[in-house]
């Protein structure tokens, strides 16, 4: 890769929802070995987990968490195991990926280096104020196209890094239902900056973070009732990711999407996709109260960090959406546990 | 057939063939008209000749079309050619007026027949029609792209009460060899080849300016066509090179307020002329200083909810030009003039009732919020 990207900025988060983890470390590690993994074990996870060798990693299970966090509201059972791992990571970069998802390859059928990309995004500029229709314009064979303004081109950090997957698409049960057998082919050679004020659902499945610019936005928030293993019966991720994209648009970061890819197989029930649906569609319904109040969230000049910005959506969460559904007054109190969470634990320290 | 040794018969299905015009601005020739054949023989052609009007330009054999030069437009708009530029490509906004068809696919004369990875040529004309006629989606961003195309959808997360979409009323392609580059650009980077085949379509969200390139454009001339006039550029104007991002900006704003969409991405062409840079220093030298001002301008600017059409906007949007650009630099009251006149000649051409006074269907925003 092109940047110059040091060891000890990273940490690479992996959430550890089934016990063997030897087939995805394996096919991971040669983009892995030189980075240090935080795994996090699913608490309602009996086994062991079996790591391979190898690995500059540490383990971290209920008890530990327990230890570190004492009590805690904060349910971190399932996909939000994750949110763990960002607490107590030391470093200024965390990547984190689903761990049924394998290296994908890209046109030249090449095996793509998700962590070396996340890293690349995060450390080039982003544009969210005007779009450049050649894309990433600091991507080598671009640039910004005639008629963008000069002074927007130094660009913002860029605080999140969205990945993409190949194979089976993150579609939600209605979808996933609707269409067992697409398969997502495409594979699109582009980053690009999400505009500022645009929301967008963000995956939780492959992403980059900026741990020092962004990490208390990066919240285990929204907990469905009927939350499951399932990607599509979670929104833990899609709360989190409109919570992270008000705070980048107000703090003037930017957001990007596209590349890279990850391959997303075999772990993904799509039959069990009709038994979700019969369950219920809560988090499909949930979304239609989400979206216009992400939409319409205007944070005052006064928060300045992003642990400000959590602590204010908190209270308009709780008092715009709580009267809605008990699981927003839920998610308005988990915010501003885990801002009080990241002071503790979560803080840089040393 | 003439012209086809080439093995590609003509399309016995040419989408939408009485509905589309194509629009083509040409200053040198038409030869590049050739390698189209196979996707533009069934389709209607409008070409207005930049320039001197003595000099010939000869359409190659079996197209369809009407010719224009400037003594035509001259006769045929009367004072109101004051308001089509002179030696600028943004002549050929007199094409989109007199046009009776509810589509144009603008195109310029340096642009051929991309291939795709495949190796297979790429009917930009077609892929345009596609992303016209399905929907847009400007209120929420979905990170696989156009969800209508095959093999995608909305992703996980994506509210369903904006799965509809809203009318697609712009279609912006790209360009794969020499990108559209300003001066200085080129200059710094003389060899810079866009080689990198993006497949995506994607629709630039509400709120979002971009820089409309017009060598590769279609837009639904029902919904929005009074609000794509190309300015007053070229001969005579302090400035050049700058129609087709004058045209977009309006276009992006009059869409944005009546809940249309504008999408980009999709369908390349090959651009195989990279203009002299110096020559266009000189032209967009303006341009690079002014749009640090326009664009907030542009981002700024609001219509009253009575404006419910486009011609209605870009009559509101001309007052707006006239009271706050005017500081920038006195072109602007003689833009703003040609906006008016411009919808003057709209009139003339598309009387009120049938075109360009289409209201938006407004359907498919967001319930609450803004």
């Amino acid at each position: 890769m092109s940047l110059n990207i040091k060891d000890n900025e990273v940490d690479i988060v992996i959430a550890a929802l089934r016990s063997d983890l030897t087939a995805f470390m394996e096919k991971w590690r040669p983009f892995f070995s030189r980075f240090h993994l935080i795994i996090i074990k699913d608490p309602d996870m009996e086994e062991d987990l079996q790591i391979p060798p190898g690995f500059d990693h540490q383990v971290f299970t209920k008890s530990d968490m327990a230890q570190i966090l004492g009590a805690t509201s904060i349910n971190f059972s399932g996909h939000s195991c994750r949110y763990f791992g960002y607490l107590i990571s030391r470093k200024k970069y965390i990547i984190s990926i689903d761990d049924d998802c394998l290296p994908a390859r890209d046109n030249t059928g090449t095996l793509v280096d998700a962590v070396a990309q996340h890293i690349v995004n995060l450390k080039t500029p982003a544009t969210p104020f005007f779009f450049n229709t050649l894309y990433d314009p600091f991507c080598k064979g671009a640039d910004f196209v005639r008629g963008y303004p000069f002074s927007l081109r130094n660009g913002v950090e860029c605080a999140l890094s969205c990945g993409l997957w190949l194979n089976i698409a993150d579609y939600d049960a209605p979808t996933q239902v609707v269409k067992p057998n697409e398969r997502n082919v495409r594979y699109v050679d582009a980053v690009m900056t999400v505009p500022v004020r645009a929301m967008m659902p963000m995956s939780g499945i492959n992403i980059g973070f900026n741990r020092e610019l962004l990490g208390p936005a990066l919240l285990p928030g929204l907990r469905l009732a009927g939350e499951g293993k399932q990607r599509w019966e979670t929104m833990e991720d899609i709360w989190c990711g409109m919570c992270a994209k008000v705070v980048c648009d107000h703090l003037g970061l930017g957001v990007k999407s596209g590349l890279p890819y990850v391959w997303r197989g075999d772990g993904v029930d799509v039959k069990g996709a009709m038994e979700s649906l019969k369950r219920e569609w809560e988090g499909v319904k949930l979304m239609e109260e989400v979206a216009p109040f992400f939409q319409s969230v205007r944070l005052p000049r006064t928060a300045v960090t992003a642990e400000d910005c959590v602590i204010e959506m908190a209270a308009m969460v709780k008092e715009q959406l709580g009267p809605l559904n008990p699981v927003f007054a839920g998610a308005a109190d988990a915010m501003l546990e885990w801002v009080k969470l990241w002071k503790a634990a979560g803080s840089q320290g040393a | 057939m003439a012209g086809g040794e080439s093995s590609h018969a003509v399309r016995s299905t040419a989408l939408l063939k009485d509905e589309v015009d194509i629009v083509i601005p040409t200053i040198r020739s038409l030869d590049f008209l050739e390698g189209w054949r196979p996707f533009f023989q069934p389709y209607h052609l409008i070409i207005i000749q930049d320039g001197d009007p003595s000099r010939t330009i000869s359409v190659p054999d079996g197209f369809d079309y009407e010719f224009y030069n400037r003594n035509d437009i001259n006769r045929i708009l009367g004072p109101k050619a004051s308001c089509i530029s002179f030696k600028d490509s943004s002549c050929r906004s007199f094409g989109f007026l007199i046009s009776k068809k509810k589509y144009i696919f603008t195109i310029d004369d340096d642009c051929f027949v991309a291939k795709d990875p495949s190796g297979k040529e790429i009917n930009a004309l077609e892929q345009h029609i596609k992303n016209l006629l399905s929907p847009s989606t400007p209120f929420f961003f979905n990170t696989l792209y156009d969800p209508y195309r095959e093999g995608a959808d909305f992703v996980r997360g994506y509210p369903f009460s904006l799965r509809e979409g809203v009318q697609t009323a712009v279609s912006h392609g790209l360009w794969l060899n020499i990108p559209d580059y300003d001066a200085p650009t080129q200059l710094v980077k003389p060899r810079e080849r866009n080689t990198r085949y993006v497949d995506a379509v994607l629709t630039i969200p509400k709120g979002t300016l971009f820089p409309m390139c017009g060598m590769n454009l279609a837009f639904n001339r029902e919904l929005i066509g009074p609000a794509i006039y190309f300015g007053l550029m070229g001969d005579g104007q302090p400035i050049s090179r700058y129609d087709d991002m004058w045209a977009g900006w309006c276009v992006k704003v009059v869409c944005d307020h009546l809940g249309l969409g504008v999408k980009t991405g999709l369908p390349y062409l090959w651009h195989s002329k990279a203009s002299n840079p110096f020559e266009n220093l000189k032209k967009e030298y303006k341009g690079l200083f002014w749009q640090e001002e326009l664009i907030p301008f542009f981002q700024s600017t609001t219509f009253p909810k009575e404006c419910t059409t486009a011609r209605e906007c870009y009559i509101e949007l001309s007052k707006q030009v006239r009271a706050r650009l005017v500081k920038l630099d006195p072109y602007f009251n003689k833009l703003a003039d040609a906006m008016v006149t411009w919808i003057e000649a709209w009139d003339e051409y598309n009387p009120t009732g049938e075109v360009g006074s289409a209201a938006a269907d407004v359907s498919g925003g967001p319930a609450k919020g803004k």
